[in-house]
């Protein structure tokens, strides 16, 4: 089953078109990376699916739940609120920067989502969220503030927050990249778990030898389009188009 | 003497009630016109910085007097003083408030707004427990100046004749032939504002958990 289904998607910030015609799919316990270039259009992809901007033209479909179409010629329309929010929670989105809540503490970062927004009583959402951080192993920094952790830590609790709503999918925008180097092997660790476990996944990554070791598929974004796709082996050992073939040598792939 | 401090007790209790008054009012409403000012729509956002400009661009006293005294020549009658030093320094107050807590929401990263969208969070349960109280946070310091300049600002409601600490003191300066009853004035606003300033430190201190 498709988890997630873009057709056409065009996107653009007033002059600018940052995607042109994406379509493509992910399959329920699938991972897909996406790699390419900075400026090919990736956090812009990811923010798209996540209703986090709105597309001018094509359709996105997540858990089958419509969240954008566009009529032939005519402008996008996009799912009224009940549908919206039904999309919103089946998609969990882990942002570079983690954007935890800072007033509030580890375990309410988690909870607050599971009670005020699915409606679970306090008990069971607290048991559920220690039972996240436990996965994550950070069953000791449950009362502990986003501030008093470590980058790998803070990333850690945000993706257990995304957890805790049980997104039939979750994206990750370079979950790594505002870490420090020593700290990124934590995070792959964790997301290789998940995959372990047929959580479906997007995963945007600069980590090469990450995308090929856990992706079921890759694509490969350049410029707004998607360049390549296919699996780690056909993209990342046989690339059939130049670009691709430029930009991993260049990341020595 | 005994007499005196009983006539400038009454006089505080005035002030106190200008400044108490003047808080319960003027924070929900300076919130209120900060929204307007952070406004999508033109008209109001422009109206709204006009109603600013002219609050923090003229002086206190000069609203006072207008409060006071426009209904008088509009419709021939006036509010009482107190209500119109109420209703002046509301919203002065709000307009400077309105400021502060604009600062406060807009230096709210993006991805605090973006965490809680993808959270399935509503515009307001985002706007209440995410955005506001980590502003709350941001704004005290700035907060704690405009509360400590309001209790000394509430000396300016004898310009419309209300009998607040200042005047007491200053009526009985001049039935006594002495200054002691304005020094005597003197201490008692830095008591309050001493006050102020200890309760803002509490709640800075309260707020201290997170950074
Ligand atoms: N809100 C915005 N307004 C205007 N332009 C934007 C906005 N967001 C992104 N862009 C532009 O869209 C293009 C694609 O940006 P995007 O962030 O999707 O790239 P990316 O592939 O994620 O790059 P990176 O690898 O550096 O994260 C860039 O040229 C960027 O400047
Ligand atoms: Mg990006």
């Amino acid at each position: 089953m498709e988890i997630i289904k873009v057709e056409h998607v065009h996107k653009s910030f007033e002059d600018l078109t940052v995607l042109r015609d994406i379509s493509f799919s992910v399959k329920q316990g699938e991972v897909l990376s996406i790699i390419g270039p900075s400026g090919s259009g990736k956090s812009t992809l990811l923010r798209c699916i996540t209703n986090l901007e709105h597309v001018q033209s094509g359709s996105i479909t997540i858990g089958g739940n419509i969240l954008v179409s566009t009529p032939v010629g005519g402008k996008p329309v996009y799912a009224e609120h009940k549908t919206l929010q039904k999309v919103r929670l089946s998609v969990g989105l882990v942002f570079q920067n983690f954007n935890l809540f800072p007033h509030f503490s580890v375990l309410r970062n988690i909870t607050e989502a599971q009670i005020h927004v699915l409606g679970m009583p306090k008990a069971q959402a607290r048991k559920e969220a220690l039972e996240l951080l436990a996965k994550m192993g950070l069953s000791d920094k449950a009362a502990a503030y986003p501030f008093q952790l470590s980058g790998g830590q803070q990333q850690r609790v945000s993706i257990a927050r995304a957890l805790a709503l049980k997104p039939q999918v979750l994206c990750f925008d370079e979950p790594t990249s505002a870490l420090d180097p020593e700290l990124t092997g934590e995070i792959l660790e964790v997301i290789k778990e998940l995959a372990a476990e047929k959580m479906t996944m997007v995963v945007v990554t600069h980590e090469m030898a990450f995308a090929r070791d856990i992706s079921d598929r890759v694509i490969f974004m350049d410029d707004g389009i998607i360049a390549e796709e296919g699996t780690p082996s056909e993209v990342f050992s046989n690339p059939k188009n130049e670009r691709t073939k430029r930009f991993l040598s260049r990341f020595g792939a | 003497m005994g007499q005196l401090l009983i006539l400038m007790l009454q006089g505080t209790f005035t002030s106190l009630k200008i400044f108490f008054l003047t808080l319960l009012f003027a924070l929900p409403l300076g919130l209120l016109v900060a929204r307007g000012r952070m406004s999508r729509h033109r008209i109001i956002s422009s109206l709204v910085n006009i109603y600013i400009l002219i609050m923090r661009g003229t002086p206190l006293i000069l609203q006072l007097i207008f409060v006071y005294f426009a209904p008088y020549y509009v419709f021939g009658a006036s509010a009482d003083r107190f209500t119109a030093v109420i209703i002046a320094f509301v919203i002065n107050y709000a307009a400077y408030f309105a400021e502060i807590y604009r600062g406060g929401i807009q230096s709210i990263s993006y991805g605090q707004y973006e965490a809680s969208s993808v959270l399935g969070f509503s515009k307001m349960h985002t706007f209440t427990h995410i955005v506001m109280p980590q502003v709350v946070k941001r704004i005290v310091p700035a907060m704690g100046n405009e509360v400590i300049t309001l209790v000394k600002d509430t000396a300016l409601a004898q310009t419309i004749g209300v009998a607040e600490l200042f005047r007491v003191a200053q009526n009985a300066a001049s039935r006594e032939f002495s200054t002691l009853p304005i020094f005597i004035a003197g201490v008692f606003y830095f008591v309050m504002n001493s006050i102020v300033a200890k309760s803002f430190d509490l709640i800075e201190k309260k707020l201290d958990y997170y950074r």
